[in-house]
């Protein structure tokens, strides 16, 4: 339930967020990138600010703005310059960041996001633009000296900045949700807030409803994970409307939120913000995009979440809710997706996947790329049970977990060699069936009278008789027939 | 050791045996002991020099030959050589050794070049005397009394005293080129993105180039296509072949050449009158020789000093804000705070005119006055660049003064930065257009003391631009009294 709705005030937020990019080597040199190495350990000159280096542009930060942007439905700028951002702290050690300014790479994009009402929503998009990360500095470590790490110092961003189109906490929480899943289906960042690969600062005001200028925004920064981003805005919304409220000028400034407390506390006001000095970087010529590099970007873009989802609801026939489990994450939705290339049965897969697939996730901790069955695998087991050739509990308790542990059986061979295939011999079943009726002639008797529950007692019998192997549907014909003729 | 022109003569020598490399290095050493007050040398690499040059001289009698086998060079100490320190003369880069060597140093070590030490500048290559060091002025060999001209100061006059075969020096408004004039010896800028930047301390990005100060075309244009060409480590470096630096062997249209002259020098600068004098007989005698002398206006040439210096002191006072005293280099022991190690080790360490240039640039760049200045700046270096292409159509090279007049005396213009400035009235246009401009001696004034004169050609045209200058000091043998 949206908060504001019977409120008399409105909540305006937009949302900055920082994403930090996969890539091999940082943005402006060849200097590795990897996550938790030993401070200090992933640093040439170039990264240290020596004397006369030189920054010289990674090529896929560019690929991965422009996959980005078009995934954002973005218009992806022709003449691309980057820009210095001057400011001194310890963790720059060129006293600047290279950054894009007034030449963001994409533009004028939106997300369009299904709110829990079921009403769609349409959230612009600003601007994406590239830049290099900061070191990281540690003021808690040592008792006397701050710490540097320059690892991350180069280290390629994109940040995204959204409109202030955003009416509630969970609108926000809503975009980050899928704006992180799109960049993990577009493989550029691996969107894990508490280690800093995804950062967002809110930007938020408040007004009337029915205002038409927007108020006094305040910036809160710190938070590192998506119910943070809600608590804070949702804190931000109380405390600026209790200021309105009391008649108290709300000030422009940047606020740290605290995760213990829940509440936002003021860093610095915008007056005292920095003047950055921004002006075009002399050392990197301009990056042109042309339609050639658009095109070959889009041909050779993964299938994107929305796209599966309308896929797996419209082709496979699937309903909204399952469409949703298998797209949530990026590698369960390329499994599914793979399976369904080698069998028609849709929601007998999809159930597969959500049910014994996920447990055996869950239940070793593992994720959909350690899954050791191949999708063409699962395909033929689906397949297996489907045409009857054994039970689905057969399937589901004996045949997947010995496959699992011997995947590269074939499921009908080891399902077979385990003695899991179905009776679906007529001439047998109908063997079985006179037996059972044979034995429990007052219960004929009961059923014909209109006791149709009986049916249950016999089917029982039956699959007792068979070893529990005979196939249900066809025995169920087979006694069903004796019984009403 | 016999007046050096070329290194091509010096090859013959020393594949006639005639000389080894030992010996001359041994010779240049003791040069530069005779005659400390130049202060030419922040460093010298004796003994490393003298075992490279043996080592050379092994490489020889092996009968293994390198294009630049028997050169000895000086290294302007704001261009990286690994291992070894360098400051641009500041002392905010105190201790610091360099981790790589420039492209340029590596392509010119790669090639057999001998380096024999380095050499004082102006700080941070900024300044037109030298007497900006943190170590102390270059005498200028020529006149002890008279600045050797700046910011490569310690090039030049390492060149001009015999010292060393060549030197590199670095030109960012004109600092290869007018302390060539003032030294009397042959000093090119190249176009902009000729030879990478990748290892030379930044001062003014769009407008640094690295060159050669030599002795002779030939050497300039020998060394600076070594040197030349793409380099992974500086995107703004071109890809154009390095072939065009050389030089051809036929000069251009039978020789006579088509050469653009300013109308309204007077109005600019106010040229000595003894360097007008000089430059009218040399227009006489070009004429006489058959080169077609064009007159053209470019009353814009009066904003190129204002232009450079807002553009490139707003660079600058970027380039210069990792001197911080945090990661090396000098700071300040007292400092408890982050703000106050800034503030301590850059006014302590930083010396006066590299302070100023920081805080012009950091004001131009500041958002209340970005677009008075810097943008404006922009848009006036765009008009000069286009106007450059206008003067030189349908014309070989424009020939400038490269200064107002000889090497001038200690003290004379220190007192007042916009004197100083003006040292760069003829030499920033070709910084400001990126167009490449060699400067050669061709005069000497009553005082015996060496002028310079300019040809600024078209970009990439290194190797008929050396050509072409070859009209202007036809004698060959530089004026240099010592080298003669």
């Amino acid at each position: 339930m949206n908060k504001s709705e019977e409120h008399p005030y409105e909540l305006v937020v937009g949302l900055e967020v920082h994403t930090q990019l996969t890539t091999q080597s940082k943005a402006f040199s060849s200097d590795a990138t990897e996550y938790g190495a030993a401070p200090n350990t992933q640093v040439s000159a170039i990264s240290l600010g020596h004397p006369g280096t030189l920054p010289m542009l990674n090529r896929q930060v560019v690929d991965d703005a422009i996959r980005l942007g078009l995934a954002l439905n973005c218009r992806i700028r022709e003449r691309n310059e980057f820009a210095r951002k001057n400011y001194f702290y310890a963790d720059l050690p060129k006293g600047y960041q290279i950054t894009q300014h007034t030449t963001p790479i994409a533009t004028e994009g939106y997300m369009d996001l299904r709110q829990s009402d079921g009403q769609m929503f349409r959230l612009r998009i600003t601007r994406i633009h590239m830049e290099e990360d900061a070191g990281k500095s540690m003021h808690d470590q040592d008792a006397y000296d701050s710490l540097i790490d320059l690892n991350r110092c180069g280290v390629p961003l994109l940040e995204i900045v959204t409109e202030p189109d955003i009416r509630s906490a969970a609108q926000a929480g809503q975009y980050l949700t899928e704006l992180r899943r799109l960049l993990r289906y577009l493989e550029i960042c691996d969107g894990n807030m508490e280690e800093g690969s995804m950062r967002c600062d809110a930007n938020i005001s408040v007004r009337r409803k029915g205002d038409v200028q927007l108020g006094t925004k305040v910036e809160v920064k710190n938070m590192n994970s998506i119910r943070h981003v809600q608590r804070a805005i949702e804190h931000e919304f109380v405390r600026q409307v209790a200021m309105i409220e009391s008649r108290q000028a709300i000030s422009s400034e940047t606020r740290s939120f605290d995760a213990g407390r829940g509440n936002t506390f003021a860093l610095r006001s915008k007056e005292q913000a920095n003047d950055y000095r921004y002006f075009p970087e002399p050392d990197l010529q301009p990056v042109i995009v042309s339609e050639d590099w658009k095109t070959m970007i889009r041909a050779n873009m993964p299938p994107l979440p929305a796209d599966l989802l309308h896929d797996f609801t419209s082709r496979c026939g699937l309903n909204e809710y399952d469409a949703g489990v298998l797209t949530e994450s990026r590698e369960i939705a390329l499994y599914y997706n793979n399976i369904i290339t080698n069998t028609r049965h849709y929601k007998a897969a999809a159930n597969w996947v959500m049910g014994p697939v996920k447990s055996w996730l869950n239940a070793h901790a593992l994720s959909m790329k350690d899954f050791p069955l191949s999708a063409a695998c699962m395909a033929l087991l689906t397949e297996l049970v489907e045409d009857g050739g054994i039970s689905h509990t057969a399937a589901v308790q004996k045949l997947f977990p010995a496959l699992v542990s011997q995947p590269s059986e074939d499921p009908a061979e080891l399902a077979n060699r385990m003695g899991l295939q179905q009776v679906q011999d007529p001439d047998e079943l109908l063997r079985l069936a006179r037996e059972v009726l044979q034995a429990w002639p007052d219960k004929v008797a009961a059923y014909r009278s209109g006791k149709k529950g009986m049916i249950g007692l016999f089917m029982g019998e039956l699959m007792k008789k068979s070893g529990g192997k005979a196939d249900p549907k066809m025995a169920a014909k087979l006694l069903e027939g004796l019984l009403d003729a | 050791m016999s007046a050096y022109h070329q290194l091509s003569d010096l090859q013959r020598a020393l594949k006639a045996d005639e000389l080894c490399c030992v010996d001359m290095v041994q010779a240049f050493l003791k040069r530069i002991r005779e005659r400390p007050e130049i202060n030419a040398f922040l460093e010298v690499y004796d003994e490393e020099a003298i075992e490279r040059a043996a080592w050379l001289d092994a490489e020889h009698v092996a009968g293994r030959w390198y294009p630049l086998s028997g050169m000895v060079m000086a290294l302007k100490d704001n261009i990286a050589y690994k291992g070894h320190r360098f400051s641009a003369s500041s002392k905010i880069l105190e201790g610091f050794e360099s981790l790589f060597s420039a492209t340029a140093t590596q392509r010119l070590f790669d090639a057999g070049a001998i380096f024999i030490g380095r050499v004082n500048c102006d700080e941070f290559a900024m300044g037109s005397s030298n007497e900006n060091s943190a170590f102390g002025p270059v005498l200028n060999p020529l006149d002890s009394q008279r600045v050797p001209g700046g910011s490569s100061g310690g090039s030049a006059a390492a060149v001009a005293a015999g010292f060393c075969h060549a030197a590199l020096g670095s030109d960012t408004g004109g600092s290869i080129r007018q302390p060539s004039a003032y030294c009397g010896v042959v000093g090119l800028k190249p176009t902009y993105g000729r030879i990478s930047r990748h290892g030379l301390i930044a001062f003014g990005s769009s407008f640094d180039q690295i060159g050669p100060i030599t002795h002779s075309l030939e050497d300039a244009a020998l060394l600076t296509e070594i040197m030349a060409g793409a380099d992974d480590y500086d995107g703004t470096c071109s890809r154009r072949p390095a072939s065009e630096c050389r030089m051809p062997t036929e000069p251009k249209g039978n020789g006579r050449l088509k050469l653009v002259v300013l109308e309204d020098l007077e109005d600019s600068g106010g040229l000595d009158p003894q360097m007008f004098e000089a430059y009218q007989n040399l227009l006489v005698r070009l004429k006489a020789e058959g080169h077609q002398i064009i007159t053209r206006s470019l009353p814009e040439l009066k904003y190129s000093i204002p232009t450079y210096y807002i553009l490139a002191t707003a660079e600058a006072s970027s380039n210069l804000s990792r001197y911080s005293g945090v990661h090396y280099g000098y700071r300040n022991p007292d400092a408890t705070t982050l703000e106050e190690t800034y503030k301590k080790s850059r006014t302590e360490a930083f010396g006066k005119e590299v302070r100023r240039r920081i805080m012009l640039g950091t004001f131009v760049l500041s958002e209340a006055y970005y677009d008075a200045y810097y943008s404006k700046g922009q848009k006036v270096r765009r008009l000069l660049r286009d106007k450059s292409y206008a003067l030189l159509e349908g014309a070989d090279a424009l020939l400038l003064p490269t200064t107002t007049g000889a090497a001038f005396r200690f003290g004379e213009k220190s007192d007042d930065p916009l004197q100083m400035y003006k040292e760069d009235m003829f030499t920033v246009l070709a910084n400001l257009n990126g167009f490449p401009a060699v400067s050669v001696p061709f005069a000497l004034n009553r005082e015996r003391l060496p002028l310079g004169i300019q040809l600024m050609g078209r970009p990439w045209e290194e190797g008929q631009l050396l050509r072409m200058a070859a009209i202007l000091h036809p004698h060959r043998a530089v004026s240099t009294p010592l080298d003669a």
